[in-house]
């Protein structure tokens, strides 16, 4: 009798049934329409409904049609635009590399055990507990030229008062002073969590060696902790990009257009000129840069990581 | 200050006079039949309005509408800015969530009546059965009901507050120097900078410097030369012209040289903080800031607050006008509660509240010659003659085009570019250069 056959009763033959590889997807794969329908109606669509809307001339208020590349065009010729990713790149320099160092450095500070540590982390981390609108606010009005906090301060330590936000020189640095202030714990907490997990054998083997503190964090907290100090740099990198909430409240984009980042124009274009197809040509363009960025920090990760 | 009474208002309804001469529909609006208040009750009508002092005072009171009606009120009220957002949204999405919405007619107006999103009221208040008999179309001064009017002729709003701007100054100061009010901005400038001393921290003046929000205030020099407007009657851009350059010089001398450090970046509530301070002398705004300025909590100047009409120029007198007003939805299937809303929010009681709360100018006449509510409020009579007076030279301060924030946007950053030094012609160029197409490409849309 051939293989997989076995007679019945009756004298006739028939196949026995191979073990059925269960079929899964087939079987299950209804369970995933709840999550495709959500990923479809709030992530796939508004993408093909803002590339599509980039594609046109669309007022609200008015009519709509098809121009094709032409706000892409219009976009890589418009000064204001250009200025507002060079302003947006400045910012977000700033913005990144001054709450990192501070970050890490506050990190380093709070790892170690000192009297009421518990106290004083908590109160550094207030900070970033706050509401970005009511910062924003609190912040506007000690910057004020004349009434202001910060100018009293500054003539009490004879020092001139300064413009901050109201003059075109100092409001990016005077916006990243807040940014700074706010997002800095953000950094140290990450930093910190990366510090509580280190081992602590390394350090025992370097004091048997006789290496110095400095040789001690050089060769080994640096390298262990830089995986921790990428993925701060990522979080606030995209952070530092999407800042939009504080310099609406501060400035508006002002004096003139010297703090009009991306985004500020992106709102101005959208919801103040009703330019729904050029607001979303930009916001195209804007996610390609962003997604560029954090590929280029992605991939320094794992670089750094394959390196430890 | 005097709150204002049941009988007050309802002796406003009485007592008021129509001031200004309104369009020939009232005479239609005459004698009333059916008219009943209650012929809407149990319905229910969403309102929403910008935040701002006359919107609580509408919610503060909308019992009285409710029980007078029967019909109920959801009202919302929603910051300028992001009202403006929300309504053009909801009304181009084609299902707006309100019957009633509030509107600046000075930025939105073009835009509502393009899209024709409001209903045009002119039916209902032609209808006698609609109208209340006392409702007194005619109350509203004639400069109002125009605003309210789109070009095609559809009234698709009612006037509801008129904004405009006047002068503050403060009194101690100018005693002190011996300084009369000026009545020229030539005089005005003198004066000004008479009054700063830097080393004092007191400046002459104070004044909006921020992009966007600045452009009112450099309307108010240019309403005084002989071209007054920035937009020609066949729409073509006139902000580069000898009186426009005229108009920025004399923004960038004051703003330069009799206003404090870092004004490039004052918005309205910078030049509050300031001027209630007392650090400075002049103050020319909106109308709305004396319920702030007179508070003795708050206002280190209060009862030293004067009140002027904007100064004059070379060549006219005018001070510029702002104005919002209620609007029906095209797509409400409530209109008839949503009218006998706007009967009420915009009526004589709440119309004299307004007044006499320090919330702003009101569109109606008749509160201003209440004198009873005058003199028994807490603003003194200079205050109410300033606001009759500005009634009287008012002229529109933003141009009546659909892109008027961008129109600010643009103008607005030459016109702050120059408090830093840059010169007007030369800024003026650039921006008009670059809003010219974008107005054109409007025009064509239109």
């Amino acid at each position: 009798m051939a293989n997989g056959a076995t007679a019945l009763p009756g004298g006739t033959a028939t196949a026995v049934a191979a073990p059925r590889r269960r079929n899964y997807a087939r079987r299950y794969g209804w369970f995933i329409v709840p999550a495709g329908v959500v990923v479809l109606a709030v992530i796939l669509f508004p993408w093909a409904f803002t590339l599509f809307m980039s594609a046109h001339e669309w007022k609200i208020g008015g009519g709509h049609h098809f121009v094709g590349l032409d706000n892409y065009r219009k976009l890589f010729t418009d000064e204001r635009f250009l200025w507002s990713v060079a302003r947006t790149f400045y910012f977000t320099a700033l913005a990144v590399v001054l709450p990192m160092i501070f970050g890490v450095a506050a990190a380093m500070v709070f790892s170690r055990n000192f009297p009421l540590r518990g106290l004083a982390r908590t109160i550094f981390i207030l900070p970033m507990m706050a509401t970005p609108v009511a910062v924003a606010l609190v912040w506007t009005m000690m910057f004020h030229p004349q009434l202001g906090v910060l100018n009293w301060l500054l003539t009490q330590f004879g020092i001139p008062p300064s413009m901050w936000i109201y003059d075109a020189r100092t409001v990016i640095p005077t916006l990243v002073m807040v940014e700074v202030w706010h997002w800095t714990p953000l950094v140290m907490l990450i930093v910190l969590g990366g510090l509580a997990s280190l081992p602590i054998d390394p350090y025992e083997a370097a004091k048997i060696d006789g290496a110095s503190p400095w040789q001690s964090f050089r060769h080994i907290t640096w390298p262990l902790l830089l995986p921790f100090i990428v993925v701060a740099l990522i979080i606030r990198t995209i952070d530092a990009l999407k800042a939009f909430d504080t310099i609406y409240v501060i400035t508006q984009g002002g004096p003139g257009t010297s703090s009009e980042t991306i985004n500020i124009f992106l709102y101005l274009q959208g919801f103040a000129y009703y330019n729904m197809g050029y607001a979303s040509a930009v916001v195209v363009v804007f996610f390609l840069l962003i997604v560029s960025l954090a590929a280029l920090l992605l991939w320094t990760r794992n670089r750094v990581k394959d390196a430890a | 200050m005097s709150e204002l009474t049941r009988r007050m208002a309802l002796r406003a309804g009485l007592l008021a006079v129509p001031a200004l001469a309104a369009p020939p529909l009232v005479a239609k609006v005459g004698a009333q039949q059916a008219f009943d208040w209650q012929r809407f009750k149990g319905e229910k009508v969403e309102a929403s309005l910008t935040s701002n002092p006359r919107s609580s005072l509408l919610i503060q009171h909308q019992r009285e509408f409710e029980e007078l009606t029967g019909i109920k009120v959801g009202a919302e009220q929603i910051p300028e800015q992001q009202h403006r957002q929300k309504f053009a949204i909801e009304f181009a999405s084609g299902r707006p969530s309100f019957d009633v919405v509030g509107i600046s007619l000075h930025v939105s107006k073009r835009q509502v009546g393009r899209a024709k999103w409001c209903a045009d009221i002119k039916p209902l208040i032609q209808d006698a059965s609609m109208t209340a008999p006392d409702f007194d179309f005619g109350d509203f001064g004639a400069g109002s009901v125009t605003y309210s009017t789109q070009a095609d002729g559809r009234m698709d709003t009612l006037p509801e507050f008129t904004d405009y701007f006047i002068m503050y100054y403060n009194k101690e100061l100018l005693a002190a120097k011996n300084i009369a009010v000026p009545k020229t901005f030539d005089e005005l400038y003198i004066a000004a900078k008479a009054l700063t001393d830097p080393a004092k921290q007191q400046y002459g003046f104070v004044g909006r410097g921020l992009r966007n929000a600045n452009v009112v205030l450099w309307s108010s020099f240019l309403l005084g030369t002989a071209q007054r407007d920035t937009v020609s009657a066949d729409m073509k851009l006139l902000t580069d012209t000898p009186d426009a350059v005229w108009a920025t010089q004399m923004y960038q001398k004051m703003m330069r040289e009799c206003a404090p450090p870092g004004s490039v970046g004052f918005n309205w509530n910078e030049c509050q903080t300031t001027f209630m301070q007392g650090r400075a002398a002049f103050w020319i705004d909106g109308v709305g800031f004396a319920a702030p300025l007179e508070d003795k909590t708050r206002s280190r100047i209060a009862g030293k607050v004067g009140y002027a009409v904007s100064p004059a120029g070379p060549a006219n007198h005018h001070c510029c006008l702002f104005g919002t007003a209620f609007g029906i939805s095209e797509q409400s299937r409530r209109r008839g509660a949503a009218w006998y809303y706007l009967q009420w929010a915009s009526g004589k009681a709440n119309q004299l509240r307004y007044l006499t709360s320090g919330a702003g100018a009101p569109a109606r006449s008749s509160p201003f010659s209440n004198e009873e509510a005058i003199s028994t409020s807490r603003f003194p009579r200079e205050f109410f003659t300033t606001l009759a007076e500005s009634a009287r030279i008012a002229r529109p301060g933003l141009p009546e085009i659909v892109p008027v924030t961008e129109f600010r946007d643009t103008l607005g950053t030459a016109i702050t570019n120059t408090i830093g030094g840059a010169d007007p012609a030369t800024e003026l160029k650039r921006a008009t250069d670059a809003f010219r197409p974008v107005l054109e490409q409007s025009e064509r849309a239109t």
